[in-house]
Order: C-alpha cells, then structure tokens, then sequence
C-alpha cells in the first residue's frame, strides 16, 4: 500500500516544484502507516533525489519519445501503476497538467478527488480531511473523501520542501500505450523565470505606473531578488504587459511566499487571485487604496521614489 | 458541427460570502450569482463562432435547479441554439460530470466545452472527468481553438508557458482566457432565447465519496503595519526578520 506521488518532468528533469507534493506525500504516509512512491513518466535524470524529498522509492516508466503528454495515455500509466501498488492516496501538483490529469485518474479508478489542497490533511480510519480555499479565498472548506482510493491535488507553497532524505532505489516499468490522440505541433515556454504558479517571490505592478516604459524599476526590483513578475488585468488587456503575468480571478491565481503590490489598487477581482500570499507588501500612493486592507505591510507613497529606493535596500541586504 | 458547452452558475466575485447552520452550508440569501465567466466568455462564445463560420448546432447544459434557468436563458441570448437542463443540485464534481457524460454519450457531438474552472470552488476537475467517462481526449485550458481541415489546432497553458496541439474531434476542451471577446445578449438575442427548447432532464444516481464537511472564514490579517517611505531598509529587516520570506 502507498501514497502515490505523480512527479512532473521538464527538460529531462523533475521539476523543482514536484518536491513539494513529494514531501508532502512523504508526511501524508508517514500518518498513515504506509510507503510514499514517485512516479516519473519519460526521463528524470534527477529521478533519485525524489528520495532526498521523502519519497521512499520512484516507480519509473520510461516510454520513450513516443508519447506526448496526454490524459488518456498519463492516466492508463497512473491507473496501472496505482493498482498494481495498492495506491491509498494519489497526489499530484495543481499545476496546468496535474489539474486535468488528476480528474481523468480520478473518474478511471472511481476515486473521489479534491483538487487545489492547502494544508496537511488529517486521516480518520478510511476517510481523508482535507481543505482548501474558496469564493476567492474568502473561506476554506473542510473536505471528507471516503472512498477507497482518493486523488488530491496540492495548491503551491503549502509545505516547504525538505531535502534531508536519502536518495530512493529505482524501479523500472513498462506499460504499453496505445498512439496518442493528440500531436504537440509546438511548445513556447519562457526561460530563466519561476513560473508565476510556482513563484515564492512576485513582483507586481499595475496601472499607477502610468507607462510601460517605467517597468524597469520593477524589472530591476524582481531581478533583485529572484522574483517572478505578475501585472494587473487592465494592464495586461491594454498589452503593456504579456497575458501570462495577468493574475487575478479571470488571470493566473497564485500563493506567493511574497507578493509586492505596486500601483495596483487592489480591486476584489485581483484580490482573489493573490490573497492567499504568505505576505503581501503594498505600496500606492492613495492611503483608501483598498489593497492596504489585504497587505501585511504597506507603504505610503509615490512608487517611482519608494520602488528604487526599496531595489536599494535589498542589494544591501544580498552584498 | 455539432458542439456542446457546459455552464455554471457561481456567486459574482464581489458578493459577500457567509455560512448558515453552524458553517456547514453557503448562506445563499442576497446572493448575486452570474453565469461562470470562463464559461460565458470563452467557451459559449468560441463555440457560437465556430458554428457561425462552419454551420451546426451550439447546445448548452447545465446540471442544477430551476433558479438556474436564469443563466441558461442568457446562453440563448447570447446564441446558442438550444439547452439541457439536468434537475439535481449536483452535490460533487463527479456527480455533475456523471449527468452530462450521461447526456452526452450517445448524441455525437464534436467538441464538448467547459470553462477553465468554476470562480467559486476552482475545482478545474469536471471536464477531465466528462472525458475520462467518454473515453475522449481532453484538451485543458485553451486559448485558442482553430478548425484546420477536419482537425482542429488549440494552443493551451502549461506550465510556464503555451503548447499547441493538433487534434481531432470529438474531444473535451476547458477554455481559458483569449479563446473568445466576450458577447453582450442584444435585445434581438433575448427576445428570441425566450422561443428557443429547453429540455428538462432527470437525473442519473452517482455514488459520491466527497463531502463538505464544513467551512472556515480566514483568519483576519494582524492589520497592516504601516512602513515610513524614507526607509525601506526597515521593511526590508522585517521582511527578513519578522515575515522570513527573503
Ligand atoms: C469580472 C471581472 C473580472 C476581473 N478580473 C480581474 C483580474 O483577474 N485581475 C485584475 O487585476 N483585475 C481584474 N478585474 C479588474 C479589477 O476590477 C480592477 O479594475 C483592476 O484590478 C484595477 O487595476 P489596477 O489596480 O492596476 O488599476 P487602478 O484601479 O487604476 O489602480 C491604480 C493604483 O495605482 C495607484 N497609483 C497611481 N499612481 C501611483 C504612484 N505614482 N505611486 C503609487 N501608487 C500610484 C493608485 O492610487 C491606484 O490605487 C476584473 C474586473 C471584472 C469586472
Ligand atoms: N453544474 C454544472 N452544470 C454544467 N456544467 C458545469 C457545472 N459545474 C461545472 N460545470 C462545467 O465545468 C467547468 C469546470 O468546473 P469545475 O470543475 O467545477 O471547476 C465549468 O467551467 C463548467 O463549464
């Protein structure tokens, strides 16, 4: 018996943002008495350190370049390996390809499935207590899954990852596949930047910045410390900004360890889609900005003077 | 063309939220509610002009109560030609797939649409589901969905980034930002959704496994701690200090 950890790959690699649904399957099975597995799908040549994450050992299956990702295929290899390993729980990041992934493992082996999971869940005899968060992070619900096999999802930054284990043993599977449905005709992906989903660190700005010219403060603010940047929907409508950086209900919906609000006002629309930061910095210049509601710390003033003078402060810090 | 789109109805972003009976249940009283965004602004409106350019049929479904005819009126207006409407207030994911997989299994059609996710719950879990009960391929989070001879070419997110992908129907697409403009219903629209089927179906039983238990409000914030302009050396040692996030 187990709890099955589907880890994503990227470039022949795990992807760092996998860890943490690992180590998070690591506890989870910790709590009920049995193994935590990895799943890798392709080629992990980091396959091993699932184990320094807390995976006790990573189930491989190496099906060559011949399968795109897609849920009919991904499914049958998840479905087949959680019954063969009397999978409990299976876990899977709420990223773009876990979401859907999840519901089609889910439906195929009759398991109910909460996705977005925000905290570490609580086992009553067979049934799993999970919660997550709601109406634009205005309320958490408290989830009961009962049935035999259960697939959660894990929403961004719950846990920090912890490497202290050791490296996991390997075993290989085959599965055989049919051709997928689907052709990947091209894929775009920006390099050298976190993701914004994944991202512990987020820069922001909004339309007090008056010109798209005057991003490179917040460029020079975001570099400062590794941060990802993120804009308010009208800008990014008025394309001063790319979509992607677009976050907020209609846009990308993050949890950020740090999300720095700057010229944005912090309209309820853009609220839901960043409140569940860890810590919110706001600085506006308008004290009945409503964001300053939201934030942990604010700043009262012009952004082109306190921006440059923060970038300041951090380089201090980082020399 | 043959095409169906699956739309919600979700409390508007700006409605208070509260709970009854000892937060174990939605306080509905003064809530506005609005169709799914996702669902009225990219999936229903991709799908009128889809039809618009290659002929066919749109039909929307819900899974719910009467008080929903509301939206499903406004999906007419909007141009879809007719609506399903299953009679349960569906009580999971599951259970709301079950019913339009049901619906949908034996009437052909070439591409089953739902919005990215539901704004209330963001649960981003009933179109895979639809498609694992039809066996069909399913297509997460589009942004743009083309007819390309007798296949169809659909850029969608991923991680960090777009992928585009051929494929051919029938399969189940969830539509994201970018897959249409969003459509205001004209008068005509609405005068004419009112003379348009709408056929009430009952539903199938689905075994459910998942429960809300019950509900928590957050935490409120300590308050916001106020830092002087002059000095953001002071925010950045509480940022270290006291936040520990850099
Ligand atoms: C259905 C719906 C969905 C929506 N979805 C989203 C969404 O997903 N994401 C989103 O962001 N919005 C969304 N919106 C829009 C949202 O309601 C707001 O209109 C939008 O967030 C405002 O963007 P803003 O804060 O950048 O601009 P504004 O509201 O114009 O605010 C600019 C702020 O900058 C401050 N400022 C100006 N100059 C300076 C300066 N020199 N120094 C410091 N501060 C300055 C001002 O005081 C002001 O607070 C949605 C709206 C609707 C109706
Ligand atoms: N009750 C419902 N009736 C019809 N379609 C629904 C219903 N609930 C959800 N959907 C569809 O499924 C999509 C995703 O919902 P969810 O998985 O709940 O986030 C929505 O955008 C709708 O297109």
């Amino acid at each position: 018996m187990s709890v099955l950890v589907f880890a994503e790959t990227q470039n022949n690699k795990i992807k760092k943002s996998s860890f943490e649904p690992i180590g998070y399957g690591r506890k989870l099975a910790d709590l009920m008495g049995v193994e935590c597995q990895a799943i890798i799908v392709g080629t992990a040549e980091n396959a091993s350190d699932a184990g320094l994450y807390g995976a006790q050992s990573v189930i491989h299956v190496n099906h060559g370049a011949s399968v795109n990702f897609d849920c009919i295929n991904y499914s049958k290899i998840i479905c087949s390996v959680a019954k063969e390993k009397g999978a409990k729980v299976i876990v899977f990041s709420h990223s773009s390809s876990g979401k859907g992934l999840a519901a089609y493992v889910a439906t195929k082996l009759s398991a109910g499935i909460v996705s977005g999971v925000n905290s570490l869940p609580t086992v009553e005899g067979q049934v799993l207590k999970v919660s997550k968060s709601v109406f634009s992070g205005k309320a958490s619900a408290n989830f009961s899954i009962d049935s035999e096999i259960k697939v959660i999802t894990l929403a961004g930054n719950t846990i920090k990852p912890d490497s202290g284990g050791t490296p996991a043993t390997i075993e290989q599977m085959e599965i055989v596949l049919d051709a997928p449905k689907m052709n990947v005709l091209s894929t775009k992906r920006q390099e050298g930047t976190v993701p914004l989903p994944e991202a512990e660190l987020v820069v922001s700005a909004g339309r007090g910045m008056k010109d798209p010219a005057n991003w490179n403060i917040i460029e020079d603010l975001a570099k400062t410390i590794g941060a990802t940047t993120a804009c308010s929907r009208p800008v990014a409508d008025t394309g001063w900004r790319p979509h992607h950086e677009h976050v907020g209900q209609t846009g990308v919906a993050i949890r950020p360890n740090l999300y720095i609000a700057i010229g944005i006002s912090g309209a309820i629309q853009h609220l839901a889609g960043v409140n569940n930061s860890k810590t919110i910095v706001v600085i506006n210049k308008d004290p009945e900005a409503p964001f300053f509601k939201a934030a942990d710390y604010g700043v009262l003033g012009d952004l082109f003077d306190v921006v440059p003078r923060l970038t300041e402060a951090l380089k201090k810090l980082e020399s | 063309m043959k095409l169906l789109v699956c739309i919600s109805k979700t409390p508007d972003t700006t409605a208070k939220i509260s709970f009854v009976e000892n937060n174990t249940a939605f306080n509905t009283d003064g809530v506005q509610y609005i169709m799914n965004p996702y669902d009225e602004w990219y999936a229903l409106v991709r799908a009128i002009e889809l039809k618009e350019a290659a002929g066919g049929t749109v039909t929307v479904i819900n899974v719910g109560p009467a008080s929903n005819d509301i939206v499903i009126r406004k999906a007419l207006a909007i141009g879809a030609d007719d609506a399903v409407r299953i009679d349960t207030d569906p009580t999971s994911s599951m259970d709301t797939a079950s019913q339009i997989a049901n619906y949908a299994k034996d009437q052909n059609f070439d591409i089953i649409f739902t919005g990215k996710e539901t704004i209330d719950y963001n649960g981003a879990e009933v179109a895979g589901m639809i498609a694992a009960m039809l066996d069909l391929p399913f297509v997460s989070f589009a942004s743009k969905l083309d007819q390309d001879g007798d296949s169809f070419k659909v850029t969608r997110d991923i991680e960090g980034g777009i992928e585009e992908i051929g494929i051919q129907g029938p399969f189940v697409v969830s539509a994201a930002k970018g897959l249409a403009e969003q459509r205001i219903p004209n008068m005509r629209g609405i005068m004419m959704a009112k003379r348009k089927p709408m056929n009430i179906i009952p539903p199938v039983t689905v075994e459910n496994h998942v429960t809300v238990d019950d509900y928590t409000l957050p935490v409120e914030k300590a308050g916001v701690k106020m830092i002087d302009p002059e000095n953001m050396d002071e925010l950045v040692r509480l940022l270290k200090e006291e936040a520990k996030v850099i």
